[in-house]
């Protein structure tokens, strides 16, 4: 069943999807009995839809392998993705409905399927088997050589081919080698016209479901599950089924050797939420998860911030406007509207709160901090109790904060550098090769096993368990290191029966905005320019997120311009501190 | 703390050889093992392009660590060179050698020795003629194990000679090492290089078979073929066999000349003043006193009582015949502003006095003469002397007082 009836009422053809799961016209609103069909992403062998008018069918072939397009590997990858998000707690309808729907729609447009195949267009279709004796008579043909420094992201596999082409002394006139039907052609593609479907992409397909279902997790966690291997991605054809076989030009379209980049995916979401013309996504509404009073208050339990702070982010929040459904949801091709990030925005929030109560000059958090200690020292504890917890102290907290931090960033820079990135099952460029592959495997194999008794008890410890939270914080800690019941009263004063900051300055991170679109940032973070508080702060989130500070910092300067607009459109000097 | 814009896998290996290298450091074997084991993966790409590749690092730390860890043993270690040997055709040699130094260094000389044999007879199309050097070097060292059991070989039999025996089958044995060994030795010192251990060896063989000539030919070349390089015990060495061999004191000191310019400080600089200052040619007189002069110019001489005994040996023959005073004002000048604190302070004074007074005695000569009997140190060392009753001291304080005029002649 695909998108191309016609609707009953209004004969359009113009389809959108409901909360619910339902089509619905868009041009009457009419919304169809016709539930979507519960569509089996196994890897089809006889049902797939007729891709090229010429109706190339599927055989079995002599080594028991099959043929496969590269749009059957990535659905199988998409496949296995929303399994393993369903095993983390995500709903079914993800992986059922949504996923399969976008991705449906995706093939459509691109014209891999559910079309008819333009009639220039023919699949140079080379099997594993087939000799290169008919390939010398076509100078068209691109090298395999050629095809393989077409520069894509995976600089590294560069160096792979150079090694395979080394070995396996590939010449000019040699047939164009992969075992998918299609995996040269795909290469050749012009990637802007089509949107080419690559690795990094298949986490755009996940995150844009995720983000229509609005479920309970962030782009940055996504990505951090990834890399802690809850989500298949690496080695990702570990799970393709054996008779799907992977060499040559294939494996530099599956293979990545390389973590995917915040940014890279949330670019590319969004470029496909407009290529396949998606309508307004469903509401982010101040009971989401994104939304950035529910974001704040996980990420200042998690920074072991007091609670009280939360009034202050949803405050800030509200002032600037961003807490607005139509500011929050996606768009599609609305290209006036600013992306929006909603981890990094929500920690900007909390980083632009900090600054607004505590100033973060290096200075006056220190001296509000020793005003807290010395009220603490002078309460009891009878005190402390009814008056709603001990004083916040900055010092108390920076100390504590930063211990932990660094060890977790130390194990995380540890075990970054132990990551192994190869696995059992081997890859290889071509036949020739095969055998030089395997012996170097079992050479790998060999040293890991007599280094690896070497290493003492050390064992490689097991996976561990996906959890949204990477710090945690306990109140029933007697060593006074949880936050989050500490009192802000020391900070804060009441000015005609409105709680305001006891400080009065602030400085801007920037007094100009860049033009994103020419240099790519708001501003440019460069740690020495700004206090180390400041610093301390922006990668304490940098961690937690796993982004660079600069991210942070940029959403931190749109923030601060929006909440100064007025005072900004006055004539300012520069590095002047205001006055709010 | 460390935010990869882009983490790959070569980024992701740097970092892990960053670890390692800190283990290495840190002599933290167990940590180096376990970086390492996520490491070696690094074999399955291909960094042609870069210097030193992967296998090459693996090779070497991986030596290191198997070298040093408590738990390796040398059969491990063993195991792993053959791994390693497989791994880079173009290392092939290098790795053979590493193995056997390293097996050497554990006493296992049969082993080596069949590693080295081995190794001499791999062959490897065009690779054999490009590791050329590494081949010579290969056979030298197993020349070198050909000579150990000569030398052993050769010990039985002058054992046996003592008690009466002569055992034929050891001797045969004895000679066919000796030619073994000669071969090799042979070809690896004539190509410009630090062959020392070599050189000494093979000039041990000819002496004992009596083949003198070739010897001075081999220790010539070795000392003074300017293609070689510059090396101080080149020329210890053919000084060495020219005095067993009874030669001339002209020749001898022509050994010794240049060692004196490139290690003026040298033990046989001694001997080497010994001889000069009793030439009867002017010149090496003058050349002895340099020398001496020059030697005592070192920290490491400082309390060496034979060499300021040289010194003042030629210093009182000169005071004495007032001939060539300007020979020790040449030499004092351009010392003469930092000895004094160098050799001649107070307190050198008192501790020569209470470690050696034949130092004292000696130094305290050549303070007098230099610096006159006013200074510190002679003034200290002949009240000492003489306050102990010491015949010399007074016979010291006798002399210097007698030629304080040369002082201020050489001072002025």
């Amino acid at each position: 069943r695909d998108f191309n009836e016609r609707c009953a009422q209004c004969s359009e053809v113009n389809w959108g999807v409901t909360d619910g799961g339902r089509f619905y016209c868009r041009s009457c609103h009419n919304v169809t009995e016709r539930t979507r069909e519960v569509v089996n992403t196994d890897f089809i062998t006889n049902s797939r839809v007729q891709t090229i008018s010429k109706g190339l069918r599927k055989q079995e072939k002599n080594d028991g392998g099959c043929e496969w397009y590269i749009c059957e590997g990535f659905q199988l990858v998409l496949k296995k993705q929303a399994e393993a998000l369903e095993a983390l707690g995500v709903c079914p309808e993800m992986k059922d409905e949504i996923l399969c729907n976008f991705w449906r729609c995706y093939l459509q447009k691109s014209k891999q399927a559910y079309c008819k195949r333009p009639a220039g267009e023919t699949v140079k279709a080379l099997s594993v088997s087939e000799s290169s004796t008919d390939v010398d008579s076509d100078p068209e043909r691109p090298s395999l050589l050629h095809l393989l420094s077409l520069s894509e992201s995976e600089g590294d596999l560069r160096t792979d081919c150079s090694f395979a082409s080394s070995v396996s002394k590939v010449s000019e006139s040699t047939s164009v080698y992969s075992g998918s039907v299609d995996g040269s052609l795909y290469l050749m593609k012009n990637q802007k016209e089509k949107l080419r479907m690559t690795m990094p992409m298949t986490l755009s397909f996940c995150y844009m479901a995720l983000l229509w279902l609005r479920e309970p997790i962030t782009l940055s966690e996504l990505l951090r599950f990834v890399v802690e291997g809850h989500i298949p991605y690496l080695n990702i054809f570990q799970h393709f089924p054996e008779k799907m076989k992977l060499c040559g030009l294939d494996l530099k379209i599956f293979c990545v050797e390389s973590w995917p980049v915040y940014d890279e995916v949330f670019n590319k979401l969004h470029e496909l939420a407009a290529f396949l013309d998606l309508p307004r996504f469903p509401d982010i509404t101040e009971s989401c998860f994104l939304h950035p009073d529910m974001l704040c208050m996980k990420y200042l339990m998690e920074a072991n911030l007091p609670d009280e702070l939360h009034n202050w982010t949803c405050r800030v929040v509200k002032k600037i406007g961003i807490g607005e459904v139509d500011f929050l949801t996606l768009t599609p091709g609305n290209k006036s509207t600013r992306k929006v990030k909603y981890d990094v925005l929500a920690a900007a929030v909390i980083v632009v709160v900090l600054k607004l109560l505590f100033l973060l000059d290096d200075r006056y958090e220190w001296l509000l901090s020793e005003f807290a200690e010395e009220r603490n020292k002078n309460n009891t504890e009878v005190c402390i109790f009814y008056s709603g917890g001990p004083y916040f102290e900055f010092k108390k907290w920076y100390e504590v904060v930063k211990h932990t931090l660094d060890v977790e960033q130390k194990k995380l820079d540890e075990e970054r550098a132990k990551y192994l990135w190869r696995c059992e099952k081997s890859l290889f460029y071509s036949v020739k090769n095969k055998s030089k592959v395997l012996k170097r495997r079992q050479m790998v194999v060999n040293l890991q096993n007599q280094f690896g008794k070497l290493s003492g008890s050390v064992q490689r410890a097991e996976k561990p368990n996906p959890s949204s939270f990477q710090l945690r914080w306990s109140e029933e800690n007697t060593d006074g290191s949880c936050f989050h019941g500490h009192s802000l009263k020391g900070i804060l004063q009441e000015k005609c029966g409105l709680l305001t900051a006891m400080n009065s300055d602030y400085w801007l991170c920037t007094v100009k905005l860049c033009n994103e679109k020419l240099c790519g940032h708001l501003a440019h973070y460069r740690e020495v320019e700004f206090p180390h508080s400041y610093h301390f702060v922006l990668g304490l989130f940098s961690f937690l997120l796993r982004i660079q500070p600069s991210y942070i910092h940029d959403e931190v300067c749109m923030i601060e311009h929006k909440l100064f607009n007025k005072k900004l459109c006055k004539k300012l000097k520069y590095n002047t501190v205001l006055r709010k | 703390s460390s935010h990869e814009h882009k983490l790959n896998f070569k980024k992701s290996k740097e970092a892990c050889l960053n670890y390692i290298q800190d283990a290495l450091l840190q002599k933290q074997w167990k940590r180096a093992a376990e970086f390492l084991t996520c490491y070696v993966e690094s074999l399955e790409k291909d960094y042609s392009r870069e210097r030193v590749g992967p296998s090459e690092i693996i090779w070497r730390i991986g030596t290191e660590i198997l070298w040093h860890h408590s738990q390796s043993s040398m059969k491990e270690f063993s195991c792993f060179m053959e791994q390693m040997k497989t791994l880079g055709v173009k290392r092939y040699l290098k790795v053979c050698l590493e193995h056997v130094f390293h097996l050497l260094c554990n006493g296992k000389i049969d082993e080596a020795y069949q590693n080295l044999s081995l190794a001499e007879s791999w062959r490897f199309g065009e690779q054999t003629a490009i590791q050329d050097k590494e081949m010579k070097l290969i056979q030298a060292y197993r020349g070198l194990l050909d000579y150990y059991s000569w030398s052993k070989q050769k010990n039985i039999l002058l054992e046996h000679g003592e008690d009466g025996f002569s055992d034929l089958a050891v001797e045969q044995e004895m000679h066919g090492y000796f030619r073994k060994a000669a071969v090799n030795l042979k070809e690896i010192i004539k190509i410009p290089g630090v062959w020392d251990v070599f050189v000494k060896c093979y000039v041990d063989l000819l002496e004992f078979y009596g083949d003198h000539n070739e010897a001075r030919q081999v220790l010539n070349e070795y000392a003074y073929n300017s293609k070689f390089p510059a090396n101080p015990n080149a020329h210890v060495y053919l000084y060495q066999f020219l005095k067993r061999q009874g030669e001339s004191k002209k020749s001898l000191i022509s050994a010794l000349k240049i060692l004196h310019d490139i290690v003026p400080s040298h033990e046989l600089m001694i001997d080497f003043n010994t001889m000069l200052q009793k030439s009867k040619k002017r010149k090496k007189r003058r050349l002895g006193l340099e020398v001496i002069f020059a030697a005592l110019d070192y920290a490491g001489w400082k309390e060496n009582a034979k060499a300021w005994s040289c010194l003042v040996r030629q210093v009182k023959q000169i005071v004495t015949s007032e001939k060539h005073l300007d020979w020790i004002k040449q030499e004092w000048n351009p010392r003469k502003d930092w000895w004094p604190a160098f050799h001649f302070s107070r307190y050198l004074a008192k501790r020569n006095w209470q470690g050696n007074k034949s130092l004292s005695y000696e130094k305290a000569l050549v303070a007098g003469i230099l610096l006159g009997k006013d200074c510190k140190y002679f003034k200290y060392v002949s009240r000492q002397g003489c306050k102990a009753q010491l015949k010399r001291f007074r016979m010291l304080k006798k002399f210097v007082n007698k030629h304080n005029p040369v002082y201020l002649r050489i001072s002025g």
